[in-house]
């Protein structure tokens, strides 16, 4: 069973739809029992990295989250989730993430070349930079949604995958056990879902 | 490099998809999660569902559409119609919406944008607006495209990305159902006002509409249409392999991925 971490950020409906609609058991859930037996963990989440983060110390979740990433449950991070995975983030002010995956996410906008728009919405081509197994039944080019405006940066040989935006955006990333997506993979279509179920898959 | 997205609309009232042209002489034309399901299978980038149901019992079907959509349909939903407080914004995405449109509700009162922004990010809030020319300015109108607000159009679409609008659906009323091509003139002095994704709506009537579009004004991101797509005058898996053909960035499904109804 996946447990969806619920926080209070962001709608989980689409998520679990998605999980279900594979035939993936899972669970939204703040419950400390249900997370600890799951198998493995989504940490979802959209907003603002503050008080994200904020609402994961408030609730627990993140005493939790790095239980079971330390256990080596598969952890996987989606948007805003993904980028908690992170050292720190420079979103309103300079916040400590969970420390999972290293590097730092920053203002997108502060790298672009003029005329490119921020938010980065829509679809954009994955290019793949390592191997990782949310890859393997998909192929190089396949386009992914993103809506974002921060971005992970000195991943270093965690970076699987980049996205061309003006700058190579981060767009998924992978250390052991702990996988973090900044596009969503339960709004990317057929490509997206591929990688939900090659998630479920992972031991 | 990120694609231009190609958007269906589906107008709904009363549980069926409507359209119709010139904002008069509504249709009915199909069940709503049925053409979803079409669009996901056939490489729509993103799905915006109006509601335009004025009874209670009908906003409760359009909830129960929304939700059954979304419970199979995992590309983006933008949701809009009746949004006029933060607790509508509330509603629909708590039944799968991704984005939510907002239109008459930020015209009466404007600090709707903002508040949404805060609470739910400038990601998810969409300001759609109707503009027609009157008097060589371009104005805003209000209620389906009835009532001339006397509002500035170019000014309204740079206040409202000040206030947190992450998005915008420009809808021209003057090329709307006419099917002679997307208003560039418009387009194109909006793109000069803000730096947030435009999504063009209104005139486009056949495949060279979207290549003249994403040609002739860069800046604008994707194209919207109802009609042409609902009754597969432009079918949108052929649009989009044209469009990619002609050197426009798309996604395409790959062959296994679609499934043609």
């Amino acid at each position: 069973m996946i447990a969806i971490i619920d926080y209070g950020v962001g709608n989980l409906y689409s998520l679990s739809h998605s999980l279900t609609y594979l035939g993936i058991e899972n669970q939204v859930t703040r419950e400390e029992s249900v997370i600890l037996r799951a198998d493995k963990v989504i940490l979802p989440g959209v907003g603002a990295f503050g008080d994200a983060r904020k609402k994961l110390s408030e609730t627990g979740m993140d005493r939790l989250v790095l239980q079971k990433a330390a256990e080596g449950a598969p952890l996987l991070g989606i948007c805003l989730g993904m980028q908690l995975l992170f050292e720190k983030s420079y979103e309103y002010g300079e916040h400590p993430g969970l420390g999972l995956i290293p590097g730092e996410v920053c203002p997108v906008k502060d790298d672009l070349p003029p005329g490119m728009k921020v938010p980065h919405i829509g679809w954009n081509a994955l290019k793949f930079t390592g191997e990782c197994p949310l890859l393997q039944s998909i192929r190089e080019g396949d386009s992914v949604y993103y809506v974002h405006s921060y971005y992970a940066k000195g991943a270093g040989d965690a970076v699987k995958a980049v996205s061309e935006y003006g700058v190579e955006v981060t767009g998924l990333v992978q250390r052991g056990s702990v996988y973090g997506a900044q596009f969503h993979p339960e709004k990317s279509g057929p490509v997206g879902l591929k990688m939900l179920k090659a998630f479920g898959e992972v031991h | 490099m990120i694609a231009k997205r190609i958007i269906p609309c589906l107008d709904v009232r009363n549980g069926r998809v409507v359209k119709g042209t010139n904002f008069e002489g509504i249709q009915d034309v199909a069940d709503p999660v049925d053409m979803a399901r079409y669009y996901n299978d056939t490489g729509a980038d993103e799905l915006v569902f109006y509601d335009i149901t004025a009874s209670f019992e009908g906003r409760g079907l359009f909830t129960d559409i929304l939700k059954r959509t979304a419970a199979e349909v995992f590309i983006p939903l933008t949701v809009g119609g009746g949004i006029n407080e933060v607790e509508d914004f509330e509603r629909v995405l708590s039944c799968g919406a991704d984005k939510v449109s907002v239109n008459s509700g930020a015209i009466r009162d404007p600090s709707l944008i903002e508040r949404a922004a805060k609470r739910y990010g400038d990601q998810c809030v969409v300001l759609s607006m109707d503009v027609k020319r009157v008097d060589g300015q371009f104005r805003i109108f209000a209620k389906g495209g009835r009532v001339d607000t006397g509002i500035d159009a170019l000014q309204w679409a740079h206040d409202g990305q000040e206030r947190g609008a992450g998005e915008l659906v420009v809808n021209s009323i003057d090329t709307d159902g006419v099917k002679q091509g997307f208003d560039l003139d418009m387009l194109a002095a909006m793109g000069r006002q803000v730096s947030i994704p435009i999504i063009a709506s209104g005139g486009a009537g056949k495949m060279e509409d979207f290549k003249t579009l994403f040609e002739a004004v860069p800046q604008v991101d994707a194209g919207l249409a109802a009609s042409i797509f609902h009754r597969k005058e432009v079918p949108l898996p052929e649009l989009k392999r044209y469009l990619a053909a002609q050197g426009i960035p798309m996604r395409i499904l790959r062959e296994e991925e679609e499934n043609d109804h």
